[in-house]
């Protein structure tokens, strides 16, 4: 995790569920075979109803026609972002698409742990609602350290809930990083 | 503390936690399947070797359940991944496909086969793992790289949940079933309205249930977010679990001073026959509002309505009548299925019941209840309207994205197949 991630953010609505993040037919590919996990990339947020994709507009295209990774970095998300199933495949297919945090203002708690466990991005929380206040294609600035987000564009700034106890895991890289240098598994 | 805060405080060597602190905990038990096994294998194999041990081969389980009986390649070579890794590992506790060790839905099998101690904890790789909970043990749904790490370590880390608690009191009127008390809950708190908490559920009318009607309580916790859901254990835990185990264990309970999130009481016998319309299980709706509405189809099934006791209970309404919608009977594990041709209701079996009424009886798995590859038994390929005893109701979550699904207990689905529409089980049920 770097301590600032800075790019372009993508806004969703509440309630997007793994099946939407990455649709249950793609999970067959290896996660490990460099050109089959780019389709995890590829097929990111396909199930995002069309209208919902890219608020406050909607109908823009998270990845575009034939491309593998997405022009965003970073996803500002509504209420119970990744709820459903537990497949670790969603947060690896967003991060394959390019993204490194996720801004919501809550999380299914499976999404999260896999998100911080695998080391695939960071999971911020918000207090308050904030995908009515970013665009989809504004220019963000998220200090993972002082847990705020900046809307460049705009020039707003907000203060995010501290990551707490899971920071130090998503610094590490991932959960086994982190037990490695915790020693609760032999280096 | 709660019985959950208890569970966890005892497996972090912990006199207490409070609601909020990570702690790292030993786990007892670990359950993978047939989809998720596969990779946190790949992975136990990345991070600790090749010739890696796994922590404990008795608190392993692995539960082949969701792709079974299917001609999919894929799903094939999931199972022969799970067949070579317990074969190179000498598991005790893998039940393969195709023999007399293949169980059938794992949640269901994990109480069978004794896995379900109480005060004990236990993960697994499918976000229905909260079922267990119903014998007072921490257990809770997790994805493969945790996985990966508890079967080389035994250890993972959890963040102290708050408790919700809800009390079900009064006495429960024979129209309703345990899916008709958790889809109340789930429609009145939402599908995110426990995330990140315990639910516990407590009072008389839990206790007057069988193991099994708990089961489904806690099974569906997942459904409103939550992170496990749990019951006290009390004598019927205990018959239950020790006529399946010799292992120890040792119960856990709240304490009268245990702090909740919250609370909410529900007198049962007040509450009437609800659905989940589709496409959430929280679109609750009671059955007298939706009635009348015409269905292409329903399914008896599942980890959530696929035990014994609702064969039963649709047996009750189903025997000596024929349905007039396709119905599909899917026993959850081996042990129901072969208990549909020994149980009895009226003189009658219940195999002879389902299959005199005109429903279709299949092999013990997940089934349609996921969907699953073309080829599955009960899948929706069209614009099905189904009524159906399983946990989830998102669009194409039985295989159709165009199909709709309405959850509802066992008697209510029996007496909608019987008419066509969604049926009250009052206007069919005998007295
Ligand atoms: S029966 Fe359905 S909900 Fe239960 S484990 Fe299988 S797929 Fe999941």
């Amino acid at each position: 995790m770097n301590d600032l991630i800075r790019g372009k953010a993508y806004v969703l609505g509440d309630h997007v569920d793994t099946d939407q993040i990455i649709p249950a037919q793609h999970l067959v590919y290896s996660l490990t075979d460099p050109e089959e996990r780019k389709l995890y990339g590829k097929y990111a947020l396909s199930s995002v109803p069309p209208e919902q994709a890219g608020l406050p507009e909607g109908h823009c295209p998270f990845i575009p026609e034939g491309a593998f990774t997405s022009e965003y970095t970073v996803i500002v998300g509504g209420g119970n972002f990744g709820c459903g199933s537990s497949r670790e495949h969603a947060p690896f297919a967003l991060r394959e698409a390019g993204i490194e945090a996720v801004v919501a203002e809550s999380y299914a708690r499976i999404f999260y742990r896999n998100s911080v466990d695998g080391g695939f991005l960071a999971p911020f929380e918000t207090p308050q609602k904030l995908n009515d206040k970013v665009r989809t294609g504004d220019e963000v600035e998220l200090d993972t350290k002082a847990g705020t987000l900046t809307n460049v564009t705009t020039g707003e700034s907000w203060a995010l809930q501290p990551l707490g106890d899971v920071a130090a895991i998503l610094e590490a890289g991932g959960v086994f990083e982190y037990a490695r240098q915790q020693g609760l598994i032999p280096t | 503390m709660t019985i959950t805060e208890a569970i966890l405080a005892q497996h972090a060597g912990r006199d207490r936690v409070s609601p909020g602190e990570t702690v790292w905990i030993d786990v007892d038990t670990l359950m993978t399947h047939d989809v998720c096994g596969p990779p946190t294998i790949e992975i136990f194999k990345r991070e600790f070797g090749e010739d890696a041990q796994v922590w404990d081969k008795e608190g392993l389980a692995i539960i082949p359940d969701h792709y079974i009986f299917t001609s999919d390649q894929h799903a094939h070579r999931n199972i022969q991944i799970l067949r070579a890794f317990a074969a190179e590992h000498d598991l005790p506790y893998y039940y393969d496909v195709g023999g007399d060790d293949y169980k059938g839905v794992c949640h269901m099998a994990l109480a069978e086969e004794g896995f379900n101690r109480p005060g004990t904890t236990l993960f697994g790789t499918d976000s229905h793992s909260c079922t267990s909970g119903a014998f007072g043990l921490f257990s809770t749904g997790i994805g493969n790289t945790d996985a990966a790490l508890i079967l080389g370590t035994g250890k993972i880390w959890v963040k102290v949940p708050e408790t919700m608690r809800f009390v079900f009191e009064g006495e429960l009127p024979p129209y309703l079933m345990a899916k008709d008390l958790i889809l109340a809950v789930i429609g009145d708190i939402g599908t995110d309205g426990a995330t990140y908490r315990a639910m516990e559920f407590d009072g008389e009318a839990v206790y007057d249930l069988s193991v099994e009607e708990r089961m489904t309580l806690c099974n569906m916790a997942i459904e409103a977010g939550g992170k496990n859901g749990i019951i006290q254990p009390d004598a019927k835990t205990m018959d239950y679990t020790r006529a399946r185990t010799d292992r120890d264990f040792t119960p856990v309970y709240t304490a009268p001073d245990a702090r909740f999130h919250s609370e909410r009481v529900y007198d049962v016998s007040t509450l009437e026959p609800v659905v989940a319309k589709p496409h959430a299980p929280d679109n609750k709706a009671p059955v007298s509002e939706v009635a009348g509405t015409k269905l292409d189809r329903a399914y008896i099934g599942s980890c959530t309505g696929g035990k014994l006791e609702d064969f039963v209970a649709a047996a009750r309404i189903l025997k000596g009548q024929e349905v007039v919608v396709d119905t599909y009977v899917v026993p959850a594990t081996t042990d129901v299925r072969k208990a549909l041709w020994t149980e009895k209701v009226d003189g009658e079996t219940l195999a002879d019941i389902f299959s005199n009424a005109g429903a279709k009886i299949g092999l013990s798995s997940c089934a349609a209840c996921l969907g699953g590859p073309p080829d599955t038994f009960g899948r929706t390929h069209g614009t099905e309207v189904v009524i159906s005893t399983t946990n989830r109701n998102y669009p194409g979550r039985m295989g159709s994205k165009q199909s709709a699904v309405y959850l509802a207990s066992a008697l209510t689905t029996a007496a909608s197949a019987l008419s066509g529409v969604i049926t009250d089980p009052r206007d069919v049920l005998v007295a």
